[in-house]
């Protein structure tokens, strides 16, 4: 609730409100109003949030296509999740997706944010460039790579060819290999760091120079300045980013929907992708929805430790 | 194009690395060597969907591969609209991201205004929970969401696509919530003095000066639509209904032997993103900056 200097305002201001001299309390009358301005979202989130997704929960105890049959299994869903070695492989892929992507991603759009941010020419041109990626994505994207990879005559392989022939080395098969097809997702991931460099490239330039200058007189060299000033400064946006990546790529769909369907031999199934198998190409809704409570909470014990750490490495003493 | 601003980082930066002549110019070296490489590497999979589009069907497929078309064939971006009904699944795109996007920025500007200016019990936590439902995997509410669309009868229409954006989400109210904070409180006090209640304070002085916000949530939910895929596949049902991003799934399957066709088809795809991009840079970046370095 409001604190005295703030009710004090309110009371001044929302006087105004009732100038048509109804005997209604003005701060209730601004209550009123805010409920009433703010119904969208709750109506939204109780109907499209809250509602889902205990019926979620509910659902998943029910052997059910939403059409012939609903049978209730009680926890059966649920136990088999813990069992199901396709759940087990969706769940490793997906992890080392993220568990790859989200760091690597996350120094590289630093890194590329450092160059863009050292007065070079151009910078607007060069930061373009590097954004671009990110603005396109979905299925015109996963076509385009799917044919960059494509093994005999794709864009990768005719630039690795060459270079791996003096080892006797054949470039690898991407996405048409079980080795390679998760690697390819990952790779082409990088591609869209620029959204994240573009966050971090605003960050850079709201460091203070003073704080360099400080440094300087302090005779630190230029890494240190950057260990000591620059990162720790940019720690807050890090730690916003990573903690959106982690959910994005738990999350990650279409890429491999649309480049592999999942395969080859389930080596690129994620877990929306099984999710959706699952409901919406073999009708078990049921098991669907305690797969996803499953990735829920799997995705929500990594949110929960990546804040737990903030405290340690996040550095929130504004300047 | 944005201004770059010239701050005095640029400046100091480059006495920084000037302790001697030689490593500075050294670091400039390598630093426009990174710069430029890098940027040739994020460029080239552009350059190569539109080196494969108009490429004559005899090179695009020669090994090893050429880089350079002998000529240019254009027709092909042709194929995709005399094979299926590309400009309906455009039009359908469109009405489906103008339609979420109109309703996410109305909403979102009304709930935000609200956490952002009224005071009402419970305000403080229910913004909370805006920012938790934004760290929230929303694929646990993909089966539940599309059962109450099977019981609403909203498959095969474009409703469950457009209607929940209309209900304020989470990330474009914490947007403009945090924009609104910005404006200044005096505003709301003249314009209190001179009558408005709280929605003719929104309507008249709140919305105005938020244009560039609301661009943002436009500019942000168009792209994400446009380039949501999994969405339409689940509640979309027959062709002529498709999306671009379904569109372009179902011309794959027919054009394995056309690879200029399917990158024509692509190209075209992802047209609209990056005019919109071009033509509203300054808002993208705004949005990103307010959104990400604020948070």
């Amino acid at each position: 609730m409001a604190s005295i200097s703030e009710t004090q305002t309110q009371k001044g201001l929302a006087s105004l409100f009732g100038r048509d001299g109804k005997p209604m309390k003005p701060s209730t009358r601004e209550a009123w109003y805010g409920y009433l301005l703010a119904s969208p979202w709750i109506i939204g989130f109780i109907v499209f949030t809250v509602g889902p997704m205990l019926a979620s929960l509910v659902i998943g105890m029910y052997r059910t296509d939403f059409l012939t049959e609903t049978t209730f299994v009680g926890f059966r869903w649920y136990q088999n999740v813990l069992s199901d070695s396709l759940v087990r492989k969706a769940l490793i892929n997906t992890a080392i997706f993220s568990f790859t992507v989200v760091p690597i991603n996350t120094a590289l759009a630093l890194l590329i944010a450092v160059m863009l941010n050292q007065g070079i020419r151009l910078q607007s041109f060069w930061r373009t460039v590097y954004y671009l990626p990110s603005v396109v994505s979905g299925v015109a994207v996963s076509l385009l790579w799917k044919w960059l990879y494509q093994p005999d005559i794709g864009l990768l392989n005719s630039v690795l060819g060459p270079l791996l022939r003096p080892f006797d080395i054949d470039p690898p098969r991407w996405i048409f290999s079980t080795e390679w097809a998760l690697p390819s997702l990952i790779i082409m991931a990088f591609w869209g760091a620029g959204g994240a460099m573009l966050i971090y490239l605003a960050g850079l330039r709201g460091i203070p120079t003073s704080l360099y200058e400080a440094a300087e007189i302090d005779g630190a060299s230029s890494f240190r300045r950057f260990f000591a000033v620059t990162l720790p400064l940019l720690t807050p946006t890090i730690f916003f980013n990573v903690v959106l990546n982690i959910i994005g790529s738990w999350q990650v769909f279409t890429q491999a929907m649309v480049m592999t369907r999942g395969g080859p031999n389930n080596a690129t199934l994620t877990m929306v992708l099984h999710i959706y198998n699952t409901g919406f190409q073999n009708f078990y809704f049921g098991y669907a929805s305690a797969q996803a409570w499953f990735l829920f909470v799997i995705v929500l014990i990594f949110v929960i430790l990546a804040l737990r750490s903030a405290s340690s490495w996040v550095h929130y003493e504004r300047v | 194009m944005a201004t770059t601003v010239q701050t005095g980082t640029a400046v100091h930066q480059a006495e920084r690395y000037g302790n001697s002549r030689v490593s500075e110019s050294l670091f400039r070296f390598l630093l426009y060597g990174a710069v430029v490489l890098g940027g040739i590497v994020f460029a080239i999979p552009f350059y190569w969907m539109m080196r494969t589009s108009v490429m004559p069907t005899t090179q695009v497929y020669l090994f090893p591969p050429e880089w350079w078309p002998e000529r240019f064939e254009w027709h092909h971006f042709k194929t995709p609209f005399a094979v299926f009904p590309f400009a309906k699944f455009f039009l359908n795109s469109t009405f489906i991201a103008a339609g979420s996007a109109i309703g996410a920025a109305l909403s979102s500007s009304v709930v935000g205004f609200s956490f952002a200016r009224l005071r009402f019990p419970l305000r403080d936590i229910m913004f909370v929970v805006v920012l938790a439902t934004m760290i929230l995997p929303e694929h646990v509410r993909l089966v539940p969401t599309y059962l109450l669309f099977v019981e609403l009868d909203w498959i095969g229409t474009y409703r469950p696509l457009i209607i929940p954006n209309w209900f304020a989400p989470a990330f474009y109210v914490f947007l403009m919530r945090q924009f609104f904070m910005t404006i200044p409180r005096e505003l709301d006090d003249s314009a209190m003095i001179d009558g408005c209640n709280p929605i003719g304070l929104f309507w008249r002085i709140h919305l105005p000066l938020s244009l560039p916000a609301l661009g943002v949530v436009l500019i942000f939910m168009v792209t994400a639509q446009w380039n949501d895929f999994l969405y339409p596949l689940i509640y979309i049902q027959g062709v002529p209904n498709y999306t671009v991003a379904l569109g372009l799934r179902l011309f794959e399957g027919h054009m394995t032997n056309n690879m200029q066709a399917l990158m024509a088809a692509s190209i075209l795809g992802v047209l609209p993103t990056i005019i919109l991009f071009f033509f509203a840079q300054r808002h993208f970046v705004q949005g990103i900056v307010v959104s990400g370095v604020k948070g």
